[in-house]
């Protein structure tokens, strides 16, 4: 993270305008329930908002994943209750908190802030995507966790991580001012934030040597 | 030799499962067929409900049933906190739940319910209710008693005359107060008084995991899965809430994500899920959002204050007169109390007077919040202390090293004593860590509009209890399992309590399970997770099941191998002596051929039968079994200190701080595990930051509802808001009055970190004290340049 993301950039990524925009293009009205969970599978029943899911797929931690899914459905909503993919938290539903962070294409962002429509023929990358699937072996930002200790009730974690793992990707040799410029949009409430950065430049260091 | 446990950084078992996404809160768990419930809040600060109307919303497609008060509680004019009510007490608390097929069905039916509601006095600011003829916050008036019933406190207009003056006001009949020493004589040899008020604000504690719930029944049986600090205390009052044998429920509560005093035994509102469920014979689900959390979710109650401080030439403090009007919300609190005690012991003043009144308002409720009542109070006073070192020309750390106590001090109306202090040490070696000398030359340099300021606490806490119990099995795997009841709130304590207990038995990290989170498994009785007394309280237990655990390991090995049971001594998981040697898994198989006490088919009579003996029951024939109460005794208070300092530069144009450096130091007794303390105190400190300085509670005063009900305005500290680098460390001298020597530290980190700050603060204008919290950029800017802010000094919630 050498150099400022422009405002145009998370404009684009976090604005409510953006998230709107996405809305209406789904055909979906905004409501106070806008945040709002749909039902597991199964249990639909005809809401007021008369809305009806789309069968999409979803490439998510490399698998191809077929799900129904309303039009103004977030993709935390999608991945938590339709997917099963509950190591990606809900905090604060929008935007504040960054414990629903996840990778979209490698980049960063809040899954409470971003319809699951919107993410359809991208690489979406969750807390569950990062481990090895075959070996066990974690990726370098949670050794770097294990080998700190990092995080306390770690309800932040998930979105920690997946910020640090933008992070180091983009920019292994991170400073430790970058590195809590780079994770600055999430929040951890125990406020762990010195040994998160701690393990921020572990991570660094075990990114530079793979 | 097995490695050393007690002082290494190992980390926790969960760690793995936090940070692969497997571990679970209790909004991961799903079961079949699961709906969802949501509430309807209060839009009124105080009302009544006349009538609800639910016929338009129960025609909803997918609407499944809604449950009003009178289903789960009794009306009662008394201010206790009922799960949902037709009376609500503040804009936000439940009136109904209403479950449906999903949440989005759940939310809408909420919408087309007609409510009928009579709206009923209010009032937000204690000083409000307090006036002749003000407002209360309950019909029947603002103090309550079981005695008395309802009644109303009023100050007489001489004292509002005395506050508008700039005096501190005379009321003769608090509520509640004390006296020790003599305080007017005191105050007469004083060589310099000072007197101020203060205000502390109310904050929500705003863990980052909201307090959700899921449940259902099987066969006539509760399966619940909670967000709660505590485990086995929090099933016993969960089975007490929903009035069933608490071994026939199933309570699960393996990851907690944080409660900073919120959710202690649980809460109120949890047994909402499964008596939705109950009622519904359907597995329910209730995410709370954090819009609710903001509502339910508890805030610690504000102070408004007169401070009157006597000291002597030589800096010390000989008298303190203390009034405390405590914004106490909708259901009461109690931190005042524990606030007139911590300055009492904090500043050692030998005569000192309080006086208090918990006022009863119509805000969200209020409880403990990490260091209840401490916090607040050392984050007031640490900043007068100063301004009285600075007024008779004492050194600032020397003027506090000298205020601090030592070694037999007692403290609070009953001259309480506690179990070991090393208060000056904390301070003095924190001092040297920060560079005091380096730094305090900083002090009031300028750079630009940027102005240094240098600031320090000394906060005590309680920090540990006794009594409790341990409960552990060597299986013929060799290993061996610890059942804790103690909840998995974000300490490590799930873990650390129990190393001192596995070294004794002389075994590696490795060769450990601990077993937690589900009460299914085995929880023996526990200590609540509150008060930062789990560190002591079960590092004791799991001592004493240890001990137990080693004596009968003795036994079977003298038993199947001779000699004397002494002559036995363990290591790396071997029990070794005259006759030869046996493994743990040996040992294990062993005991369970030969019954009785040593596999748990007897249990000893002094554990808990209600609690710890269904747990051994369980788990009876598994292994060798260490079982035992602490009954290591001791006598007097256990409590832990905290040193924190603070670097700032205060820019004097744009009323913004930012905090350079911060040092915390510790006596907590014997360090178990040095980066979770260090953790701890950081963290601890850097919330204590947020409640002096970013967290601000404001209320619309007309309408009597809270604008900052949301993160972004009530702001947690962030990255930006904290040094980029920060240190830690401890004292170390062990406690001599618990076999292992440790204390707790969570909270009195808070109260430090937070009068660091306010210190500082006040270092870089000058010495000026603001006297109130929080430290935005508009209320120091305001000082700053003279002029009034938009609040009255003494308003407690529109900071």
């Amino acid at each position: 993270m050498a150099e400022l993301e422009s405002v145009g950039v998370l404009e684009k990524k976090y604005s409510r305008r953006t998230f709107i925009k996405g809305v209406i293009a789904t055909g979906a009205t905004v409501s106070s329930a806008s945040y709002i969970v749909p039902g597991p599978n199964g249990l639909r029943a005809a809401t007021v908002q008369s809305s009806t899911e789309r069968l999409i797929t979803l490439r998510v931690n490399g698998q191809d994943r077929r799900v129904d899914v309303l039009p103004h459905e977030t993709l935390a909503m999608t991945l938590r209750y339709k997917l099963n993919l509950t190591g990606t938290k809900l905090g604060c539903d929008r935007a504040e908190c960054g414990a629903c962070t996840v990778l979209i294409d490698g980049v960063n962002q809040y899954g409470c802030s971003i319809l699951t429509h919107q993410v359809r023929g991208r690489e979406v990358t969750t807390i569950e995507g990062l481990e090895d699937a075959d070996t066990g072996e974690l990726s370098v930002v949670q050794q770097a966790v294990m080998d700190e200790g990092g995080f306390q009730c770690a309800f932040c974690a998930p979105g920690f991580i997946m910020s640090m793992t933008a992070m180091v990707n983009q920019n292994p040799n991170v400073t430790r001012e970058e590195a809590r410029h780079a994770l600055s949009g999430n929040l951890c409430r125990c406020a762990d934030y010195d040994k998160i950065l701690t393990c921020a430049m572990r991570a660094a260091e075990l990114a530079r040597s793979v | 030799m097995a490695e050393r446990l007690v002082g290494a950084d190992i980390s926790p078992p969960d760690l793995r499962a936090k940070i692969t996404g497997r571990a679970r809160y209790a909004e991961d768990f799903r079961a079949p067929g699961m709906v969802f419930m949501k509430l309807l809040l209060s839009p009124m600060p105080h009302c009544r409900v006349r009538n609800v109307d639910t016929s338009r919303a129960m025609a909803l497609p997918g609407v499944i049933d809604i449950m009003r008060a009178s289903e789960v509680g009794e009306p009662s004019d008394r201010p206790s906190e009922e799960m949902l009510t037709d009376e609500p007490k503040y804009e936000g608390e439940p009136i109904l739940a209403v479950a449906a097929v999903d949440e989005e069905t759940a939310a809408a039916a909420i919408e087309l319910i007609d409510l009928d509601l009579e709206p009923l006095p209010f009032v937000l600011d204690p000083l409000d209710s307090l006036r002749p003829g003000g407002p209360n916050a309950y019909v029947g008036g603002n103090q309550f008693s079981g005695q008395d019933g309802w009644t109303e406190y009023k100050w007489s207009q001489a004292e509002f005359d005395a506050i508008e003056r700039g005096e501190m006001p005379n009321p003769l009949d608090m509520p509640v107060q004390w006296e020790k020493g003599d305080v007017d004589a005191a105050f007469a040899e004083a060589d310099y008084i000072l007197t101020e008020p203060v205000v502390h604000q109310s904050l929500t504690h705003h863990p980052m995991e909201p307090r959700s719930t899921m449940a259902y029944w099987e066969n006539g049986r509760p399966f619940v899965y909670v967000s709660t600090q505590s485990a086995q205390r929090t099933k016993m009052s969960m089975a007490g809430a929903l009035d069933v044998d608490p071994e026939e429920m199933t309570f699960v509560a393996e990851y907690c994500g944080g409660g900073f005093g919120s959710k202690i035994p649980g809460h109120t509102h949890m047994a909402l899920a499964p008596r939705m469920s109950q009622k519904i014979g359907r597995p329910v689900m209730h995410r709370v959002t954090r819009y609710e959390e903001n509502y339910i979710g508890r805030a610690r109650p504000g102070f408004q204050s007169w401070v009157k401080m006597g000291f002597r030439a030589d800096g010390k403090v000989t008298a303190i007169d203390l009034i405390i009007v405590q914004e106490s919300g909708a259901y009461g609190a109690s931190d005042y109390n524990s606030a007139a005690n911590i300055a009492d012991l904090a500043f050692t003043p030998e005569n000192m007077r309080f006086r208090g009144v918990s006022m009863y308002t119509n805000t969200p409720p209020k409880a403990a919040q990490r260091g209840p009542g401490g916090a607040q109070i050392i984050s007031m006073l640490e900043p007068l202390h100063d301004k009285g070192m600075r007024e008779v020309g004492v050194d600032r750390l020397q003027g506090r090293f000298l205020n601090a106590p030592v070694e037999g001090a007692t403290f609070g109306p009953r001259n309480s004593e506690l179990t070991s202090i090393h208060a000056r040490e904390a301070l003095m070696e924190g001092a040297e860590a920060f560079d005091w000398e380096t730094k305090i030359a900083m002090s009031g340099q300028r750079e630009g509009s940027k102005v240094y300021g240098v600031g320090f606490g000394l906060s005590p806490f309680t920090a540990g209890s006794r009594g409790y119990d341990g409960l552990m099995v060597i299986r013929p795997d060799g290993r061996l399992y610890v059942y804790q009841g103690v909840g998995n709130l974000g300490t490590h304590s799930i873990a650390d309590t129990v190393r001192p207990g596995a070294e004794l038995l002389g075994l590696n990290w490795d060769q450990v399970e601990v077993i937690w989170g589900d009460s299914s498994r085995g929880m023996p009785r526990t200590s609540i997770q509150a008060g930062s007394q789990t560190t002591h309280a079960h590092t004791r237990a799991n001592y004493a099941a240890a001990e137990d655990a080693l004596r009968k390991i003795r036994l079977v090995a003298s038993r199947r191998l001779g000699g004397s049971p002494n002559a036995y001594n363990v290591d790396n998981g071997v029990v070794s002596g005259p006759g030869g040697r046996m493994s743990f898994a040996q040992v294990a198989e062993a005991a369970i051929q030969m019954g009785g006490e040593l596999d748990g088919s007897t249990l000893p009579d002094t554990i808990s039968e209600r609690e710890t003996v269904p747990a051994a029951q369980r788990l009876a024939g598994q292994g060798l079994m260490g079982v035992a109460t602490d009954n290591y005794g001791g006598s007097g208070s256990i409590y832990s200190w905290q040193s924190g300092f603070a670097l700032i530069q205060l820019d004097h144009e744009t009323g913004v701080v930012d905090i350079l450096e911060y040092v915390g130091w510790a006596d907590c007794g014997v360090v178990i595990h040095p980066r979770s303390l260090n953790a701890q105190q950081l963290g601890g400190s850097i919330q204590g930051m947020g409640m002096a300085m970013t967290q601000r509670w404001v209320f619309d005063s007309r309408y009597g509802v809270p604008f900052a009900n949301r993160l972004y305005t009530a702001r947690p500290p962030g990255f930006h808001d904290v040094p980029l680098q920060m240190t830690a460390g401890a004292v170390g001298i062990p406690d001599p009055q618990t076999p292992i020597g440790a204390k707790g530290i969570g909270e009195p980190s808070v109260g430090a970190g937070a009068a660091a700050l306010n210190m500082a603060v006040m270092d870089a204008m000058g010495g000026n004290c603001l006297c109130r919290t929080p430290l935005t950029p508009d209320i120091i800017l305001a000082e700053l340049e003279g002029r009034p802010g938009p609040w009255n000094r003494l308003e407690q919630l529109v900071g």
